[in-house]
């Protein structure tokens, strides 16, 4: 008997692996489809109605084919490990996809992503781009391989109400980190169930962690991440130590969230959808992009949020020239280097980027828009009472330097910065460590102590 | 067997016993070689990859190349390796061979003692959160632990603190939602074994005056060691994977202080981009275990002698 079952299992199996074999047979003369992939997710739906928009406008000038559009429901972190996964092999390898700036260079080198010089030459809206937008598509061999949607900036972003009731007059301008402090004391004081000024820390919040919090000490500190005349990670700086050390004085003062909330992936959720419009929280640093989250169909919707909030320019550390930080990243559309059908896919990449989609697109998620004809549009002016504050930004910002091994110097980076707010090390220790993590992922001779 | 040899096998049978032997392997033979394309393969992929410096983007993305021992040189090096080693088999100890294995046992010989009714409401209770899907039981442990959660409400509601406990003992969260996802299995292992025992042995026993005990101690466990390797066999190479439970509850956090080594790996694969790293790390787990595994079936030989 056992035999037997033996042998009918054998055979399912036998079976199985034949039907395995000659299933899928692909349908090869059909009509042509471009495979469309980026990211979307519940508080992020601007990019999907726009590739739904430039969907139709495609297809209906170009008959017979068809755009698949295949967006990945991921958080940024996770998004960036399923495109590279999916661009690894050609036969899922996107067409035309969503991509981060600061990955275009390393996945340029992996040979991700078509050269596009040959097709922007006839792409007339090209001359609209702004100047400095366009290094964003830029790689080492001086090809453009990628088309911005947008850019963006940091700031401090914070509740007038909550700033008021505490005796802070507004607008508030503070001019060092000192300032900083004083103001998130004296808010403290005056209402201590308020959280006087938050700054991301720790792994959980990721790239969030940097670009909106810790970068924004750094430089301006005078100091750096990366040196790229002289192509070195910086090392053992004073600025560093002293970032980690003002994020310790905002924790353990809890000026900030508590330790155990700031590890919490989805904090910023709370920020936005929770704190800020509760007047729980008086001030946090984040991106240009904030007013999306409460504009009118954003995630948060919040109608008073124009009257209630102000926005200000990030201090350096004691007030030294220029006189504020900001950071920026942003996203492109790039062209896959496998595709079969380059001259469609640009084609697509260009609807989708066209005046009247990119326009849309700006203004749904607040982006800095990188064609000028958009930026002069009165409704892009229009869009929220924040535009021109965190444009402004533009002169005073920094870009993450796009090397290969940039994701795992922000991940020490972070690393620093959770092993100080939680206590496990001091700030010179923890940055001590940094400078060990960062020698042994570029070796000695890419760092340069300052 | 059935009286009447089917045609099928007559025809077998008329061959040279040796080719008959072969004939009869036909049959298994999809059977080996989905095993071998399914498990061995990525198995042997992982190994290959764990000696290249192949990554998921960067230079390396397009032209891996073959570094040798670089990658486990670096691992030995890695200050988090010692710690997600003592992570990974304080989490198997703790909540598979321990918390699972011995919850399992008692709650089958309590099982078998219960009423029905009693031991049918019990039995449903454990299989149910054996039978959520691992991400579904992630969330519903995520939900359980988390600051605001059912246990902080239950504990304040009895006068007790509310500790994070996702974020003060994310270890002690994650083996207890482990024990609570994986005890059913144990559990219905075991419940088999009991019901194989003879009730005469146990009776003789009974009469000999053995109490409890040592009815349990030389009884019913000798008699059931076998039940017991599989078992331990199976719930620890379950637990040495487990991935999505972790990074769901605490995602390897804080400061690394539940990162275990499947957590480790795949940050290192795919949130770094590092595959060649990734699978460094990946392949020590493989050998622990390929370790256990070995010692249960010498266990298991043992028990048959």
């Amino acid at each position: 008997m056992r035999r037997r079952v033996f042998e009918i299992t054998a055979l399912i199996a036998a079976t199985a692996l034949m039907l395995t074999a000659c299933s899928p047979a692909a349908p090869q003369d059909e009509a042509k489809t471009l495979k469309v992939v980026y990211q979307k997710t519940d508080s992020f739906s601007a990019l999907d109605n726009l590739f739904q928009a430039a969907k139709q406008e495609f297809e209906a000038a170009n008959q017979g084919v068809t755009v698949a559009l295949e967006p990945i429901q991921a958080n940024d972190d996770d998004y960036g490990t399923k495109l590279a996964l999916a661009l690894r092999s050609p036969s899922t390898a996107p067409d035309v996809f969503y991509e981060d700036t600061f990955k275009v260079r390393s996945d340029v080198d992996a040979g991700y992503l078509l050269k596009l010089d040959s097709h922007l030459e006839g792409w007339t809206d090209w001359d609209t781009f702004d100047e400095g937008a366009k290094a964003a598509g830029l790689a080492d061999d001086g090809g453009t391989y990628a088309v911005p949607l947008g850019t963006d900036t940091r700031a401090i972003w914070y509740n007038k109400k909550v700033l008021t009731a505490a005796g802070v007059s507004v607008p508030w301008e503070p001019r060092s980190w000192q300032e900083i402090l004083d103001t998130a004391r004296k808010i403290k004081a005056s209402d201590p169930s308020v959280v006087p000024f938050n700054m991301y820390a720790g792994k959980a919040t990721g790239e969030g962690t940097v670009m909106q919090s810790f970068y924004e000490l750094l430089y301006g500190t005078g100091s750096e991440l990366y040196d790229a005349d002289a192509k070195k990670w910086v090392v053992g700086s004073q600025g560093f130590t002293d970032s980690l050390a003002f994020l310790k004085t905002l924790y353990d003062e809890q000026l900030a969230v508590s330790p155990a909330e700031a590890l919490d992936a989805n904090v910023w959720k709370k920020v936005f959808g929770e704190w800020l419009p509760q007047g729980k929280m008086a001030a946090t640093v984040e991106g240009s992009y904030t007013p999306s989250f409460w504009q009118k169909g954003g995630s948060y919707e919040w109608p008073g949020y124009a009257e209630d909030m102000g926005v200000a320019a990030f201090p350096t550390q004691n007030g030294q020239a220029p006189g504020g930080v900001s950071m920026s990243g942003g996203w492109t559309l790039a062209v896959g280097a496998g595709t079969k059908e380059p001259d469609l896919a640009f084609g697509f990449l260009a609807t989708a980027l066209n005046r009247k989609n990119s326009l849309a697109f700006n203004i749904a998620s607040s982006q800095i828009a990188v064609r000028k004809d958009v930026a002069a549009d009165s409704g892009y002016q229009a869009a929220n009472p924040f535009v021109k504050d965190v444009s402004e930004l533009v002169a005073v910002t920094h870009y993450r330097p796009a090397t290969a091994d940039y994701p795992r110097i922000s991940a020490a980076v972070q690393e620093a910065t959770e092993a100080v707010i939680t206590g496990a090390k001091s700030p010179e220790q923890a940055a001590a460590d940094y400078d060990t993590a960062v020698k042994g992922i570029v070796g000695d001779a890419k760092t340069a102590a300052k | 067997m059935a009286t009447t040899t089917p045609q099928r096998l007559r025809t077998v049978n008329r061959l040279h016993p040796h080719l008959r032997r072969q004939a009869r392997l036909l049959p298994v033979l999809p059977a080996v070689l989905l095993l071998l394309v399914f498990l061995a393969g990525p198995v042997l992929w992982a190994f290959h990859a764990s000696f290249t410096n192949a990554a998921l983007t960067g230079r390396n993305a397009r032209s891996p190349g073959w570094v040798g021992l670089e990658n486990y040189q670096r691992l030995i090096t890695d200050p988090v390796l010692p710690l997600s080693l003592v992570l990974t088999v304080v989490f198997v100890g703790g909540s598979a061979i321990l918390g699972q294995n011995l919850l399992g046992l008692a709650l089958a010989l309590l099982m078998k003692r219960a009423r029905r009714p009693v031991a049918a409401v019990v039995g449903t209770a454990v299989v149910a959160a054996w039978v959520l899907p691992e991400i579904v039981a992630a969330f519903a442990a995520y939900a359980y632990f988390s600051r605001d959660g059912t246990l902080n409400q239950i504990l304040g509601g009895l006068g007790f603190g509310q500790p994070d406990w996702l974020y003060s003992f994310p270890m002690v969260a994650i083996m207890l939602a482990n024990i609570w996802r994986g005890t059913a299995f144990s559990m219905l292992v075991y419940r088999a074994a009991l019901d194989d025992v003879p009730g005469e042995v146990t009776e003789a026993a009974l009469m000999d005056g053995a109490s409890g005990w040592q009815r349990l101690a030389y009884v019913t466990i000798p008699m059931i060691r076998s039940s017991i390797a599989t078992n331990l066999m199976l719930i620890t190479l379950q637990t040495l994977a487990v991935f999505t439970l972790i990074w769901v509850m605490t995602a390897g956090g804080p400061a690394n202080a539940s990162t275990t080594l499947p957590v480790l790996a795949y940050q290192e694969a795919f949130k770094f981009g590092d595959i060649g790293y990734g699978t460094a790390v990946a392949s020590v787990l493989i050998l622990i275990g390929l370790v256990f595994g070995a010692a249960y079936v010498r266990l298991l030989r043992g028990s048959k002698g």
